[in-house]
């Protein structure tokens, strides 16, 4: 197997409530991303993606606090939970240059009256005090060439800007200093498919070119995922359940929850036509008293008596990892799909 | 609870329940105007669902709104069963809305938070001008409908249901009114993709059971193909593409329909035939870090 | 005839509604909303001076031994035991007139500021709500009041007040009303602004669609939205309008013949008290005004944090307690850690 880029070992994050009590968003998740490879973060909201996303990026800010778990990436190795609290203070380096994160919605905080170049340079300032306009921008409309977009952008205005294009600046420029990882949380979800389709090809074309040498990208559309992750890791409660190969997860689901999820993707084709799907029943647990043993197994058609009192561990077939009772009992069976067919 | 379906069942197939006929929106911005709906005739037909497909700025929620009369139109005539309703005011509309109902987009914003879920949907309730009894009973079968029971549901307060739950409320208040027409105007797209899909059904279940003709907006042409008989695909406020849902979905004739569906992302992760190995030494050179 | 719970189909889709919160909140239990507001202390703070002031205003003279109108002594007698603090320059008790002058000033106060926001609110929610036309018009009107100078509209009036026969209007209550129609253009303007945001929300159409009337609409779905913005303007309405008439009294245009912080400096200014010495004719009213409109723009600034989610501090005692478990857990979550790493069960 390659070099690992990124792993994060053991890794909860919890957010403070007012009453006192804190609510795990994250809970001991372990996640490993090899070189050059793209990863994929799923779930349904509320599930800790996000929260997980922040603490990869060490932006953790009050009120959400890593209590444990180390990041090592790039030959680093980095104790999350004693990062200083505000994350303004956690060296610089590892944030940008290191680690990358480009927020949900990044596209739509651009400041209405800056234009592009000068977000540019500021980005690139805030890194290194020392950078000229000139050398930022030089970069900046070299690494515009190389991915074949127009370098007129730069002088633009953001409400000139389509969400696509915007959305793929905020992507160049939150990658201006080829960081070893970046963090793309729901860059996709606003956009239509072509602009989908445009940002998920720079993406591709990015990694390819070594801008950076690993993505994660977090996002609750499947398709998209299996368009663009070499690997998935499907979350649910604070916990990641299943990660391995995409093509593995998405053709031989080893947990239900990933079963049920795929179930509910609607294509355009043939079979969407006809077919009928049941959904998951009920609701997302509350993080705060999550259910006992596994999490999902209220809402599971395959639960059994052992999934309400002990939380399955994580077990492997071969690069595929899950953590399931069903499966456990049943090796190497796909999880039979929640659907009918008229 | 029996007039609710009698009506419905008892419209008349061949003539569409609503039809939309030339309508055209322009809204005045500065120096000039934009033509956000332009010159579109669409007919509803009793018991179908209508998927209306577009990108953002196709202007298909700005025809749902023309078709609710929660907007006037520019030019152009909306007829609900053979009468011009482009005009209607006061309690003529107000009696076109217990006909024509809609669902929206955001599940959070479409609710006062300072109401109850129960105060809201007696609230709505009072248009159809039912006795207590009676208006228990419905809330407790439309909310069955959507699967809530009215016991837990009545005395929550918005914040304190999920997403997927908030917009069954919706539905759920959408149905009590009894109406002949639905209009769907991204309902689902805010949704998580098991939750969507139960929304879907309850939809697919009204149009089977209840005769309902549904108007569904979606930018997703997966969720139009999984529930529309017919699909229209607008673009620029134009409809560039109307037909069954097999004619639009299988076999486009227009270049942007098949654009949208090529450009659909699929499981099989169609992009995804790089010409390279993970790993592998990189084709272009990267930037060197400080040049 | 098909009856619909006959054809329930979502029950096994989806289960019945989970009746446990989906709130991520720990044990969120159905608490009344105020009490999940944030009081902070200087939410307390701003109170407990208004309270005083009040209760020295409205209870004082009940309990003081010498009335208003009662003269116990002559020109600025100095403070002694039996007036705390002299007497002013008709001889009257100073303590006696500065709690009625504070209880006229709080009326007036009250009156002219509520009165200002109830037009200030009702102009603003109208024309944010319906728009058009009818927006253009009460914003036209708004901005020409505004742009009168509101002073001198002030003054013309209260002469005139003056000098009118009619008992309603000649006291305090006749130079409130004029505060008030004169100072509700800000409310009307920042109220539109907002009440123009909310109308945009999909629950007015929802609220539309339900069959409900604008009068409806704009009292159930617009103003509900509006009202924490409302109560602080309001605050700073009452502050301003007890400003107003200090100001217009202490220029010699309030109501002659009744007591009010204004009047109580006007007089003083008149004989001479500051050249004299005499502080306490002038001193004690100033206090008094300044610690109304200190309390008032403090409790309005407290109440932005009350109603902005984003100003409340996290309750403090609970904080640090969480934070002590927190190191607690990751000492614990250490030790497990340095224990096997093997967590991984290789089955196949």
């Amino acid at each position: 197997m390659t070099k690992s880029l990124m792993r994060a070992n053991n890794l909860t994050a919890v957010y403070a409530a007012d009453s006192g009590q804190d609510v795990p968003a994250v809970d001991n998740v372990t996640l490993e991303l090899p070189e050059g490879q793209i990863l994929g973060l799923a779930g349904e909201s509320g599930c800790g993606k996000t929260t997980l996303g922040t603490a990869l990026a060490m932006i953790a800010n009050p009120p959400l606090y890593v209590v444990a778990g180390t990041l090592e990436i790039d030959g680093n190795e980095i104790n999350l939970s004693t990062l200083p609290k505000n994350a303004n203070q956690v060296h610089r380096p590892y944030r940008g240059e290191t680690v990358s994160l480009l927020p949900q919605g990044a596209m739509n905080a651009i400041s209405p009256t800056l234009r592009i170049r000068d977000l540019v340079v500021d980005v690139m300032r805030a890194h290194n005090g020392s950078v000229t306009k000139a050398d930022a921008l030089d970069r900046a409309s070299d690494r515009l060439k190389m991915l074949e977009m127009p370098t007129r952008v730069l002088d633009s205005y953001a409400h000139q800007l389509s969400g696509g294009m915007k959305q793929r600046m905020v992507t160049v420029i939150s990658t201006l200093l080829n960081p070893a990882l970046l963090i793309a949380d729901e860059p996709t979800s606003a956009l239509d498919v072509s602009s989908q389709k445009a940002l998920i090809e720079m993406l591709l074309a990015m990694v390819e070119a070594k801008i950076m040498r690993g993505v994660i990208f977090i996002t609750h559309d499947l398709p998209v995922l299996s368009m663009v992750t070499d690997r998935l890791a499907i979350m649910y409660a604070g916990k990641v359940v299943e990660t391995g190969r995409t093509e593995d997860l998405v053709n031989n689901a080893r947990h239900p929850y990933t079963a049920a999820l795929l179930s509910s993707v609607l294509d355009p084709t043939e079979d969407t036509r006809t077919k009928h799907v049941l959904g998951i029943p009920g609701s997302p647990p509350n993080l705060g008293n999550p259910p006992s043993g596994c999490r999902f197994h209220p809402r599971c058609k395959f639960a059994m008596d052992v999934c309400s009192t002990t939380e399955p561990k994580m077990l492997s077939e071969g690069d595929h990892d899950f953590a399931c009772w069903w499966a456990k009992e049943h090796p190497r069976e796909t999880i039979p799909m929640e659907v009918t067919h008229a | 609870m029996t007039e609710i379906v009698s009506a419905a069942v008892a419209a008349d197939h061949s003539t569409p329940v609503l039809s939309a006929k030339d309508v055209t929106k322009t809204f005045k911005v500065a120096g000039g105007s934009i033509t956000a709906v332009d010159n579109v005739s669409v007919d509803f037909h009793a018991g179908k669902v209508l998927a209306v497909v577009g990108e953002s700025g196709s202007g298909k929620s700005t025809l749902a709104r023309m078709l609710l009369r929660l907007m006037p139109v520019t030019s152009g005539t909306i007829t609900y069963q053979g009468k011009d309703v482009t005009n209607l005011g006061g309690s003529e509309l107000r009696r076109y809305w217990r006909d024509v109902q809609a669902v929206f987009q955001d599940p959070f914003a479409s609710f006062n938070q300072f109401f109850s879920v129960g105060h809201m949907l007696k609230r709505s309730l009072r248009l159809a001008e039912l006795d207590k009894g009676t208006e228990d009973q419905l809330i407790e079968t439309c909310l069955g409908y959507v699967g809530l029971k009215s016991a837990d549901a009545m005395h929550k307060y918005p914040h304190q249901l999920s997403g997927g739950q908030r917009q069954r409320v919706m539905i759920a208040r959408a149905l009590m009114m009894n109406p002949k027409v639905l209009l769907a105007d991204e309902a689902t797209s805010m949704l998580d993709a098991s939750l969507r899909v139960s929304v879907l059904n309850v939809l697919q279940e009204l149009r089977d059971n209840l005769h309902l003709t549904v108007l569904f907006i979606t930018h997703d042409i997966g969720q139009a193909c999984y529930l529309a008989d017919e699909v229209v695909v607008m673009e620029h406020g134009l409809v560039v593409e109307h037909g069954t849902t097999d004619e639009v979905i299988f076999t486009p004739q227009h270049d942007y329909t098949k654009r949208l569906l090529a450009d659909v992302p699929d499981l099989q992760g169609s992009l995804k035939t790089r010409s390279w190995e993970p790993g592998a030494p990189a084709h272009v050179p990267p930037p060197a870090k400080d040049s | 005839m098909t009856n619909i719970s006959s054809n329930a189909v979502t029950a096994e889709a989806e289960g019945p509604l989970v009746p446990t919160d989906p709130t991520p909140g720990p044990k969120a239990k159905a608490k009344p909303a105020w009490m999940n507001l944030n009081f902070g202390p200087r939410l307390w703070v701003s109170l407990g001076i208004i309270v005083v002031i009040a209760l020295l205003a409205f209870v004082g003279p009940l309990l003081y031994p010498y009335g208003p109108d009662e003269k116990v002594g002559s020109l600025y007698d100095a403070p002694s035991a039996a007036h705390w603090l002299g007497t002013e320059n008709f001889g009257y008790d100073v303590v006696a007139v500065l709690m009625a002058s504070t209880r006229n000033s709080l009326i007036n106060g009250l009156l002219a500021g509520t009165l200002a926001t109830v037009i200030g609110v009702g102009i603003g929610v109208v024309a944010g709500y319906i728009g058009g036309w009818l927006e253009e018009l009460l914003m036209g009107i708004t901005n020409i009041v505004l742009a009168i100078p509101s002073i001198v509209i002030l003054i013309l009036i209260s002469m005139s007040l003056q000098s009118t026969d009619i008992p309603f209007f000649k006291g305090i209550v006749g130079l409130a009303l004029v505060i008030g129609i004169t100072s509700w253009p800000w409310t009307a303007r920042a109220v539109r602004a907002q009440a123009s945001s909310v109308s945009t929300r999909e629950h007015i159409d929802v609220a539309k669609l339900s069959g409900a009337r604008t009068p409806g609409i704009l009292i159930r779905d617009v103003l509900p939205y509006l009202a924490s913005y409302v109560v602080m303007a309001w605050v700073l309405q009452l502050a301003s309008a007890i400003l107003a008439e200090s100001t217009l009294s202490m220029l010699g245009l309030g109501p002659s013949g009744t007591n009010s912080l204004g009047m109580q400096l006007h007089w003083a200014l008149a004989f001479q008290s500051v050249a004299t010495g005499a502080w306490w004719a002038f001193l004690p009213p100033t206090i008094v005004l300044t610690l109304i409109s200190f309390g008032l723009l403090y409790l309005q600034s407290s109440l932005d944090e009350v109603f902005n989610p984003r100003l409340r501090r996290g309750k403090k005692k609970n904080l640090a307690a969480a934070a002590k478990r927190r190191e607690e857990a990751a000492r614990k979550l250490e030790e497990e850690m340095k224990a096997p790493a093997g967590v991984t069960e290789v089955i196949v």
